[in-house]
């Protein structure tokens, strides 16, 4: 399925310009490496995240769609969300405007008084990093192109929740052989494993990290993060591979957390999969920016050779 | 997982007479204990159609309780007395006393869509645990909770700029909750993280804290936004009565 997705609309979108910098760094310097495009959303906006959806739902999804109608005025038919925030909600907008009078209303009005055209559902793909990568290049392209293999590195690849949940917003999800599956998501298994990582089975991949109160519920998150690493360590993991900006900075957060109020503490490195591709790439650690990853895993990659 | 269940038989429900005479009969002890009655005669019948009025509340009544959400909640196997089947079932029933007790956890639902992934009747159980924290607060049955003070802050920012910049809501959360930014745990990450950060990186995010991110021409945009959420509150007040309770 590699060869589609040479040039697609880049939505960072809020949490890769503050503490997902790495993620956004990593992002880019792997499209480079792989020769694609990646032309970033002029003047986007919050995608509406998990903060305005409570507020009013439908705000979020005009707030989305906003964004989605930039795409498509810079001449887009796919935009590449990396966070798992902004392409949950990205997808959701989709899906409500073409599913929901009401959304579709508000939007429109909005879209008016704010002095823009209006999206309109089915102009625009969405599509994650994991999609990007797999679809552009796919696993014999990255496997033709590795320099540093990532072999005997034990990885637990985590994708939390906005990756697959809730289903009816990913349409092109469950459907067979090639497809990614809600339940049992492996576009990141797949990239890594072709990179020479050995993937662990580890069957939190889409548990919940408590990114929605990191701040206001930490005792809730900190136990949930601990479990998760605990269970990669079981796993015998070496690193968490994670493909989202909340939930890894949540996971290092919270690493720290357990470890002085909990005191649990947990050894497991966690690295955003487009640091580790780019480093099996042979990317410097520097280049996908481990250096500003809040966790240190230099121990790690020295041990392994990488970067 | 098993369906948690909760026991309607609480034990400020059991009530045990040292000397009891009913008709001739001793019901004095132990084994004649009695057990209070649970009979309800004060229902809340508007209860689920204001829940509903919110939003993530509208398809409440579609729920058939099968539990479905309960047996995949994440917060579930951490708190067993967080039970989203159940409050619905308080909801529809009426039961407004019985949901009160839980009045202070309902707000930890973490949104991560187990529920809405497993639930057969797309009841958006996610959506109803907001609904239903937003009706606690709006009710006055609770103060606002943490939840809420982090979602306004991150949303007051969007509606004013068009982004956000997470060390601003960072700020501004610990602020408006009292609490110090000193926290060991938050000291630990940033140390760790200056020890390893070139110095221009360092200026950049301090530039961020001082010329916030913004989206451009975001004016016409946040005026129709602010508009827009103003009559939101205005429906859900009218929806839940609150002026009319207001003017009691």
């Amino acid at each position: 399925m590699s060869g589609k997705y040479k040039q697609v609309a880049y939505y960072p979108g809020c949490a890769l310009e503050g503490t997902g910098h790495a993620y956004n760094r990593s992002t880019k310097e792997l499209g480079k490496a792989l020769g694609l495009d990646v032309v970033e959303l002029e003047n986007w906006n919050c995608c509406g995240a998990m903060e305005v959806k409570n507020v009013d739902p439908k705000l979020q999804t005009y707030l989305s769609a906003r964004n989605l109608s930039i795409a498509e005025g810079m001449g887009f038919d796919t935009v590449m969300a990396p966070c798992n925030g902004c392409y949950h909600n990205l997808k959701k907008a989709e899906y409500d405007l073409a599913n929901d009078p009401a959304s579709r209303e508000v939007t429109e009005r909005l879209s008016r008084k704010a002095g823009h055209k209006t999206y309109e559902a089915g102009k625009v793909e969405t599509i994650h990093a994991l999609d990007w990568i797999k679809g552009a290049v796919g696993e014999e392209g990255l496997k033709a192109r590795v320099k540093n293999s990532l072999k005997g590195l034990k990885v637990a690849n985590y994708y939390g929740c906005m990756y697959t949940r809730p289903r009816h917003i990913f349409p092109e999800k469950d459907k067979g052989p090639g497809s990614e599956s809600t339940s049992k998501p492996h576009f990141m298994d797949d990239l890594l494993a072709a990179a020479g990582a050995e993937n662990v089975d580890y069957p939190l991949k889409t548990a919940c990290c408590g990114g929605a109160h990191t701040l206001s519920d930490s005792d809730t998150s900190t136990k949930l993060v601990l479990n998760l690493l605990t269970t990669a360590e079981a796993c015998g993991a070496d690193v968490i591979a994670t493909e989202c900006p909340t939930c890894h900075t949540g996971l290092e957060m919270h690493q720290v957390r357990a470890e002085k109020v909990f005191g649990r503490k947990t050894t497991v490195k966690i690295l955003y999969f487009t640091q580790l591709l780019g480093m099996a790439l042979g990317l410097s650690a520097r280049k996908v920016g481990v250096h500003e990853n809040f966790s240190d895993s230099s121990d790690l990659l020295r041990a392994r050779r990488l970067g | 997982m098993p369906i948690h269940e909760k026991s309607l038989i609480r034990p400020e429900n059991l009530v045990t007479h040292e000397h009891l005479e009913i008709d001739g009969v001793d019901v004095s002890g132990h084994w004649s204990t009695f057990i209070t009655s649970r009979a309800v005669t004060d229902y809340n019948e508007q209860m689920q159609e204001e829940i509903a009025a919110l939003p993530g509340g509208e398809f409440i009544h579609r729920c058939w309780q099968c539990g479905s959400c309960t047996n995949a909640c994440t917060v579930n196997a951490i708190n067993p007395d967080f039970n989203p089947r159940y409050w619905i079932y308080l909801i529809r029933m009426g039961f407004e006393d019985e949901l009160l007790r839980d009045k202070d956890i309902v707000w930890q639902c973490v949104s991560c869509n187990k529920c809405t992934y497993a639930c057969p009747r797309d009841v958006n159980p996610e959506g109803v645990m907001k609904a239903t924290a937003h009706w606690l607060e709006l009710k006055g049955h609770t103060e606002k909770k943490p939840s809420t003070v982090f979602d306004e802050a991150f949303s007051e920012q969007v509606f004013a700029t068009g982004k956000i910049e997470d060390g601003r809501v960072l700020r501004q959360f610990f602020a408006r909750t009292g609490q110090s930014l000193m926290q060991d745990w938050l000291v630990a990450l940033v140390r760790g993280l200056v020890s390893r950060l070139p110095v221009g990186l360092m200026m950049k995010l301090g530039l961020a804290t001082l010329f916030r991110p913004r989206t451009h021409g975001w004016g016409a945009a946040s005026a129709a936004i602010e508009e827009y959420v103003e009559e939101c509150e205005a429906v859900a007040r009218k929806a839940l009565r609150l002026d009319v309770q207001g003017a009691e």
